[in-house]
C-alpha cells in the first residue's frame, strides 16, 4: 500500500528537472521533501498530481499505474505555495466544492466543510470570500479544502513559504495536529527549511538538482548526511566544508592546521578528504586556534551567524546570543575533531562522528 | 498648496471633457424639439424664451409627417446586435479559453498565430468584404435578412470576442483551473464551474464591445438590405432627403444612442478591476 515511483525522468530544454528518481511513499506516513528552490520539488508534486508529463518513469499506487490517469481521477489534493482559492465561493463553498464534485449533497458537503474549518481555526468564517481573508487565513481554507475530501495523496507545496514568520511557527504546530487524523493517507509536504522537515517528517526525502540524493528518518538524515550537498542542504546556515587530508595520523587543514585523529576516523586511510562541521558546532576559541577575520555578521532571532574568512577556509559559526562584531575584527575559531564529518572527494559520507 | 493645484486641474479638465462630450447630445436634445424656423434662426438653446417647441421630430418617429416609422428598424436593429452578439460571445469564449490553455499545432500555425488570425479579421477595411459578403448572402438568400446581418456580424465581431477574451483568459491564473482538476473537475467542468464565474467583467466588456460594434455598422447595414430589414442607422441616413428633417434627425439620434448609454452604466460597475482578487496572493 504506497505510492512507488521509478526512474521517473523529465528534462526540458536540456535542464533536468526530474533526474532519474525512485522512491516509495507510504500510507498513513508524514514524508518532508527538502531541497532548495529549483531543486525540482514542485515538478515532483505537479508529476504525482498528474499536472505534469515526465519523459520516461513508471508512479504506481498501490500497484496501479497512476501516470495514464488524468487529474480529475486521481485522488489527489493539494496546497499550493501560493494560498489559492475559488473567489466566486465563500469560503464554506470554497470547502465544499471538492466533496460536490465527488457526488456528496449540499447538505453533507457543507456539513463536513464546517468540521473541516473548525479544524483549521477558521469557524466564524463560513460565509466570508477569500478576498476577505488575511494571507495566513487564506492558506488555512485552501488546506482545509486539501483535507476536507480524505485523498489518498495530500500533496503540500512550501504551505507555509508565504507566511509570516510568527504565523508559519503556529501554523507548523498545528500541521503535526492535521496530519495525524489523516489516516491512510500519502502526506508529501515540501519545504526549503531544515527545521520545518526534520520537526513534521516521519521520512526525510533531499532533493537536489532533479535527484533525490537521500530519503530516510529524520535523525538518520541528520545524523548521516549521505554527501556533502545533503549536508549543506539540512542544515541551516548550511553544513561548514573544508578539504583536507589524513595523513600520519592527523587530520591536517588548510593552512598548516593539524588535529589529532578522533576515534571515529580510526579505521579511515591516509589520503585527501573533505571534512564537515555543522555552524552550531564551531566555537569562539582561543589564540592557538584557528583565527580568522569576519567577513559578516547577522542576527537571526536569539542567535548570531558569524561568516569568518580562516586559513582553513570560508567558515560559519552560530553563536548564541545576538553580538556585535566588527568587520575584519580577528577571531579564533576551535574546531573540534570529535565533530568532523568525512566525506571523500567526491562528496560521499565515509564517517561520522 | 500642490495638492489643491492638483484638485483644481483634475476636475477643471474633466469639466471641460464633460462639456466636449456632452455638448453635441445637448445641441441635438434641443434641436429635436425645433421647427423649420427654430433651426433656420441661428443658435438658439432655451425653448420658450429663444424658440417654440414642438413635439413633431418626435411624433415624425412613429407615423407622424414628414418622418419615417422607426419601430420596425429599431426592432431589426435589436434582434440583428443582440443575436450576433450573444453567439460571438459564446463561441469567442470557449475558443479563448482553449486559446488561452491548450497548446495547437495547425500546420506551421501555433495558439499566438490563431490568435492573430483572427485578429487580422478586422485589419482589412469593411469595403474588401462587401462584395463577397453580397454574393454568399445572395447565394445563400440570405440578402435583406435578419438571418443574413446576424451571419455576417458574427464574422465580424468573433475577432473582438476572442480577442478579448484571450487576454482575459490569460491573466486568470491557470492555478485556478488545476485546483478545480485536482478537486475532480474534467477541463470543461473546471471551465464552466470555476473559470467562467470568475470571468463576468471579461464577458462583459467583449460583449459591450460586440453591441457596441454591431449596433453602430452602418457599411454591411446598408449593402446587405434593401427594404426588408433596415437596420437603425440605415433607416436614419434614409431620412436625408432634399430637405434635411433635422428635428427627425436629431430626435432619431438620441432614441438609437439611448440603448448603447444605458447599457453602459448598467456595466460601469463591472468594468473596474480587482474582480479576481482572493485566487491568488
Amino acid at each position: 500500500m504506497a505510492l512507488t515511483a521509478e526512474h521517473l525522468n523529465l528534462t526540458i530544454d536540456r535542464i533536468p528537472y526530474l533526474d532519474d528518481l525512485s522512491f516509495t511513499l507510504e500510507r498513513g506516513r508524514l514524508h518532508t521533501l527538502i531541497g532548495r528552490t529549483q531543486a525540482g520539488k514542485t515538478t515532483l508534486l505537479r508529476t504525482i498530481a498528474g499536472l505534469q508529463r515526465v519523459d520516461t518513469g513508471r508512479l504506481e499506487l498501490d500497484g496501479e499505474s497512476f501516470l495514464a490517469k488524468p487529474v480529475w481521477e486521481r485522488d489527489v489534493a493539494m496546497v499550493y505555495e501560493q494560498f489559492i482559492n475559488y473567489p466566486h465561493l465563500s469560503v464554506l463553498d470554497n470547502v465544499a466544492f471538492p466533496l460536490r464534485r465527488r457526488g456528496f449533497s449540499v447538505d453533507v458537503a457543507r456539513e463536513r466543510a464546517r468540521a473541516v474549518l473548525e479544524r483549521v481555526n477558521l469557524r466564524g468564517f463560513e460565509e466570508r470570500r477569500p478576498a476577505q481573508l488575511s494571507g495566513g487565513q487564506q492558506q488555512r481554507v485552501a488546506l482545509a479544502r486539501a483535507l476536507a475530501r480524505s485523498a489518498d495523496v495530500l500533496l503540500l507545496d512550501e504551505p507555509l513559504a508565504n507566511l509570516d514568520y510568527k504565523l508559519r511557527e503556529q501554523m507548523r504546530e498545528e500541521l503535526r495536529g492535521l496530519f495525524s487524523d489523516q489516516g491512510g493517507a500519502i502526506v508529501l509536504y515540501t519545504t526549503t527549511e531544515p527545521a520545518e522537515a526534520m520537526m513534521l517528517g516521519d521520512v526525510v526525502l533531499v532533493m537536489h538538482e532533479g535527484r533525490l540524493l537521500q530519503a530516510g528518518r529524520p535523525d538518520d538524515v541528520f545524523d548521516r548526511p549521505a554527501t556533502t550537498a545533503v549536508a549543506a542542504v539540512i542544515n541551516d546556515p548550511p553544513m561548514n566544508i573544508v578539504s583536507g587530508a589524513i595523513e600520519d595520523g592527523l587530520v591536517r587543514l588548510g593552512g598548516g592546521r593539524s588535529l589529532p585523529v578522533p576515534s571515529h576516523m580510526r579505521g579511515l586511510a591516509p589520503g585527501g578528504y573533505q571534512f564537515g562541521i555543522r555552524a552550531v558546532e564551531l566555537e569562539l576559541g582561543s589564540d592557538d586556534d584557528v583565527v580568522g577575520t569576519v567577513t559578516f555578521s547577522e542576527v537571526s532571532g536569539s542567535e548570531t551567524f558569524l561568516h569568518v574568512e580562516t586559513p582553513v577556509g570560508p567558515l560559519v559559526l552560530q553563536v548564541e546570543g545576538v553580538h556585535g562584531f566588527a568587520l575584519n575584527a580577528a577571531v579564533p575559531v576551535a574546531i573540534n575533531p570529535d565533530r568532523l564529518f568525512v566525506f571523500d572527494p567526491d562528496g560521499r559520507l565515509v564517517a561520522a562522528p | 498648496m500642490m495638492s489643491r493645484l492638483y484638485l483644481v486641474l483634475k476636475y477643471g479638465t474633466i469639466v471641460l471633457w464633460s462639456m466636449f462630450v456632452v455638448a453635441p447630445f445637448l445641441w441635438a436634445l434641443t434641436t429635436s424639439f425645433k421647427t423649420v424656423n427654430g433651426v433656420t434662426s441661428g443658435p438658439t438653446y432655451l425653448p420658450w424664451l429663444q424658440y417654440e417647441p414642438s413635439l413633431s421630430g418626435w411624433t415624425s418617429l412613429f407615423g407622424g409627417t414628414g418622418g419615417i416609422d422607426i419601430v420596425q428598424p429599431y426592432l431589426n436593429s435589436i434582434i440583428v446586435t443582440l443575436g450576433a452578439s450573444t453567439i460571438s460571445i459564446v463561441l469567442g469564449t470557449l475558443a479563448a479559453y482553449g486559446l488561452s490553455r491548450f497548446t495547437y499545432q495547425l500546420a506551421f500555425a501555433k495558439n499566438s498565430d490563431i490568435v492573430f488570425f483572427f485578429v487580422s479579421q478586422r485589419i482589412m477595411p469593411p469595403v474588401v468584404l462587401g462584395i463577397p459578403f453580397f454574393l454568399m448572402l445572395r447565394f445563400l438568400g440570405l440578402l435583406d435578412s435578419q438571418l443574413g446581418l446576424i451571419v455576417v456580424y458574427i464574422a465580424l465581431l468573433l475577432p473582438i470576442a476572442v480577442w478579448v477574451m484571450v487576454d482575459f483568459f490569460n491573466n486568470v491564473p491557470r492555478q485556478l483551473d488545476e485546483m478545480a482538476m485536482l478537486d475532480g473537475c474534467t477541463p470543461l467542468q473546471s471551465f464552466l464551474s470555476v473559470v467562467l464565474p470568475n470571468s463576468l467583467p471579461g464577458i462583459i466588456v467583449a460583449g459591450l464591445f460586440c453591441i457596441i460594434f454591431g449596433w453602430n455598422d452602418f457599411f454591411f447595414a446598408f449593402t446587405l438590405t434593401f427594404t426588408q430589414t433596415q437596420l437603425l442607422p440605415v433607416a436614419i441616413v434614409a431620412l436625408n432627403s432634399s430637405v434635411t428633417p433635422w428635428w427627425t434627425l436629431s430626435a432619431s439620434a438620441l432614441i438609437s444612442v439611448t440603448p448603447l448609454v444605458v447599457i453602459a452604466i448598467l456595466v460601469e460597475r463591472f468594468l473596474s478591476r480587482g474582480h479576481l482578487a482572493g485566487a491568488i496572493r
